[in-house]
């Protein structure tokens, strides 16, 4: 469970800062910026997420890596399953903001 | 084992390869600690012991969450889950943990509310859309996933959010080094440090591993190349007789580590003067808990935990197998009635336990060779 996924910053929603539109191979899903809020990313960027949150930025090329040592280990089907079962795109942020 | 030239770079991989034989002195036997199941998993799938030589012993350390937490926590956990009302949600790799009465998923099978969440997160969530219910949210992990736990309780106390509570199970890595280290039975020569818990911490707090201890450190990337350059890093220390903490994951791991993640942590938690660990016993400041200003949203406050405390299974060997003083087959019970299908210890159960790894890597391959052996 320490293995990070790499996904890249598709959308941006200025009524919520700590929120982004994450792609992970192909699967799009909101992750939550909080952790990132002293450098946050800009659309394109590549992020490392953990559970739900990004937590750090990383290169393309990281990224890229990154999810091919998700391959070689046989973790990138339950990777892309997490991401899949984000489900942060609730009302409760739009009440929070 | 895998071949070389299924890797990415092979050619640089055999150079590494080479460069560790050529830094390995023969007369010496080296015991390197892995510290991260993330980086035992890797060692495993991707057959690194084969490119080591033979007196490189590679031990796996307490880096496993589901591995080192104690069944008593389960048990208290579920003891709260029982209450009416209350739903049980948890990441995947607890549901197949078992405490004295089965595993969440077995609890679940007999009526209890479990549910697997990806996110903490999306505990909350599930708390938003059950207001009706109390969603516990069983949060494991390092300081990986501390922050987000952190950040959740932050979001459920703006948000007003009263029908949710962490069962809080989190533990901080350095403390369990310290405990390894300072064990009697133990012999380590030097550290490959965690990647992504060092995302959060950074490389300062394993700087008394090398000042103290005179261990190096290296902390890690997951892919092949990166460990097999870790261990070159510290082979090239020992040779010196140098000890630092040097950092191979740069692309990933800042030397002051993430302030924003720190700051959520410090916010909400606070050091347990001590906690249970699995196999390495009560350890001092090893654990965090939630402060007095997040009480209404922490279980152990909410709730009456009965404080439960199991011995483990006798036969089984866990905790020597944690400290790497037996290796996973050594244990009396391995592959016989503890297997990933029935665990009975936790570190069969999750992908990073190196009892699973060994018998998904190690264990199946030499029972397939020894099967076609005796066909042929």
């Amino acid at each position: 469970m320490c293995l990070a996924i790499p996904g890249q910053v598709v959308e941006l929603f200025p009524d919520q800062p700590s929120t982004a539109l994450i792609d992970v191979v192909g699967v799009r899903r909101k992750v939550d910026l909080g952790l990132l809020q002293d450098n946050l990313p800009v659309k394109g960027d590549w992020v490392l997420i953990h559970v739900g949150f990004a937590m750090s930025k990383i290169s393309e090329e990281d990224a890229l890596d990154q999810m091919r040592t998700l391959r070689m280990l046989g973790e990138a089907e339950a990777a892309v399953q997490e991401v899949e079962g984000y489900g942060l795109d609730h009302s409760g942020n739009a009440k929070a903001s | 084992m895998k071949f070389v030239d299924e890797f990415r770079d092979p050619e640089v991989i055999t150079r590494t390869s080479e460069e560790i034989h050529r830094l390995a002195d023969p007369s010496r036997h080296y015991r390197i600690m892995e510290v991260c199941g993330g980086h035992t998993h890797a060692i495993y799938r991707f057959g690194l012991k084969d490119l080591l030589p033979s007196n490189i012993e590679l031990i796996h350390g307490p880096g496993c969450p589901v591995c080192v937490l104690p069944m008593g926590r389960i048990d208290d956990g579920l003891s709260i889950a029982r209450q009416p009302g209350v739903i049980f949600a948890a990441f995947g790799d607890m549901m197949r943990v078992p405490g004295t009465q089965g595993s969440p998923l077995e609890h679940k099978a007999r009526g209890m509310d479990v549910r697997i969440v990806y996110s903490p997160s999306d505990a909350l969530k599930l708390a938003r859309v059950n207001p009706d219910k109390h969603v516990m949210f069983f949060a494991i992990g390092f300081e990986t996933t501390a922050p987000s736990t952190a950040l959740t309780l932050v979001r459920a106390k703006n948000e007003g959010i009263r029908n949710f509570s962490v069962f809080c199970n989190h533990v901080t890595i350095i403390p369990a080094i310290r405990a390894i280290l300072d064990s009697p039975d133990m012999r380590i020569d030097a550290f490959i440090g965690p990647g992504h818990v060092s995302t959060v911490i950074g490389c300062r707090p394993y700087e008394w591993i090398a000042k103290n201890e005179n261990k190096p450190v290296a902390v890690s990337g997951f892919e092949p190349l990166d460990i097999l350059q870790s261990i070159v890093m510290v082979l090239r220390q020992l040779k010196a007789e140098e000890a630092r903490i040097e950092n191979q994951y740069k692309r990933v791991v800042p030397w002051e580590g993430n302030h924003a993640a720190l700051r959520a942590m410090a916010d909400v938690f606070e050091l347990r003067p001590y906690f249970e660990w699995r196999g390495l016993g009560f350890i001092s400041q090893s654990a965090l808990r939630i402060r007095e200003s997040f009480a209404e949203w922490d279980s152990e406050q909410r709730f009456h935990v009965p404080g439960v405390r199991v011995t483990d299974p006798k036969a089984a060997q866990c905790g020597e197998v944690l400290k790497g003083v037996l290796k996973p087959h050594q244990c009396k019970l391995f592959g016989k009635e503890c297997t990933p299908e029935h665990p009975v210890g936790a570190l069969m159960v999750s992908s990073e336990g190196s009892c699973a790894a060994y018998f998904n890597y190690e264990h199946r391959k030499t029972a397939m060779v020894t099967s076609i052996a005796s066909v042929a």
